[in-house]
């Protein structure tokens, strides 16, 4: 349900970003999602088509990576990774363990501009 | 035109991130303990912080409560009743307390400063996805459930569970009648959090009150303030 003040986030971030970049379109911008970060992408693409009118990031494309959850198994001393969030247990010994390394993110990784170069800038 | 990739790896929630890490140092340096209590409309989150609040006063604890909720200062009245100040937050339409609407009604509270609490008490908006995204600068993140609501809530919500420090079932009155299982909620709720402290409580009987709040007491202690 705060899919839109995500976006509404994305577009201040990613409007300050390219103001560096004269003339410069966005064209994707790539998102990091874990899967307990709690956004839906449907809800975020939804969103994006309507707050991105009239700003850089206008007819961009949204691309969303969802992360798995990944947490430390102190038995097995190693790094699994879960398959849903419906059960946090070691997929290998089935032991409970909360030691979270990856699920929580929520992040903007990257943007994909194109820029004016300098001779067209010329022209 | 020349196409170019501008690495970012900026937290889309960073500004709400930085006002709370703000606000963790302020309570950290007045030395008040700070929950934030989340669940769905109904679990009864008033009734529970009403009791609490009550019994913290009694027992010579100085608290405080922030409510959250689209409209209305109902709760911020029914709360009041305890004798502890209580401010009303009003989110007008948006479906969960930020870190910056916490600092707003800090300030200016009239009666209240930070360094004259033992507790502060946060009760957020009704509602058991969003919330669980914005950190408050709270400590302990407390998620509800009632008994009413099904045992599989945490299966169903398994960020807020999953996010949470302590559990409380409430409504335990009413258990019984409700057809509760109570065996496959605290197995549903350990399963999406491990080892997360679970109090079933009552706040119209007092059940499982005197474990919580010795568990307060415990948590000020720890946390050496």
């Amino acid at each position: 349900m705060h899919e839109l003040s995500i976006i509404a986030s994305i577009v201040d971030t990613v409007t300050e970003s390219v103001a560096a970049y004269k003339g410069a379109r966005v064209v994707e911008v790539r998102l990091r999602v874990g899967a307990l970060a709690s956004v839906v992408e449907d809800s975020l693409q939804f969103c994006f088509g309507i707050a991105t009118e009239g700003t850089p990031l206008e007819g961009s494309r949204l691309v969303v990576k969802t992360l798995p959850v990944v947490m430390h198994c102190a038995g097995c001393d190693a790094d699994v990774e879960l398959d849903g969030v419906q059960s946090f247990r070691c997929p290998r010994c089935g032991e409970p363990c909360f030691d979270l390394r990856q699920g929580r993110e929520l992040e903007i990784e990257a943007i994909e501009i194109d820029e004016m170069n300098e001779v067209e800038e010329m022209v | 035109m020349t196409t170019r990739i501008v690495e970012l790896r900026r937290g889309i929630l960073r500004k709400n991130d930085e006002f709370a890490a703000g606000l963790r140092e302020s309570y950290a340096a007045a030395g008040v303990l700070v929950l934030n209590l989340v669940s769905s409309p109904g679990t009864g989150k008033t009734a529970f912080l009403e009791w609490t609040l009550r019994e913290l006063r009694t027992r010579g604890a100085r608290v405080a409560a922030l409510v959250g909720d689209l409209e209305t200062d109902n709760d911020a009245r029914r709360l009041a009743a305890s004798g502890a100040p209580v401010r009303q937050i009003n989110t007008h339409g948006i479906c969960h307390l930020d870190a910056e609407m916490i600092g707003k009604h800090l300030d200016g509270w009239e009666g209240v400063t930070l360094g004259g609490l033992d507790y502060l008490f946060i009760e957020n908006v009704g509602n058991l996805v969003c919330p669980s995204s914005y950190d408050l600068g709270e400590k302990i993140r407390v998620a509800l459930l009632s008994v009413t609501e099904g045992e599989d809530k945490p299966l169903k919500y398994p960020t807020m569970f999953n996010s949470a420090d302590a559990a409380v079932i409430t409504k335990m009155d009413i258990a019984e009648p409700c057809g509760f299982d109570r065996d496959l909620a605290l197995r549903n709720i350990n399963e999406i959090r491990p080892g997360i402290r679970i109090f079933e409580t009552s706040a119209k009987k007092g059940t499982g009150m005197e474990e919580w709040l010795a568990y307060l007491d415990e948590e000020r202690k720890k946390r050496g303030v």
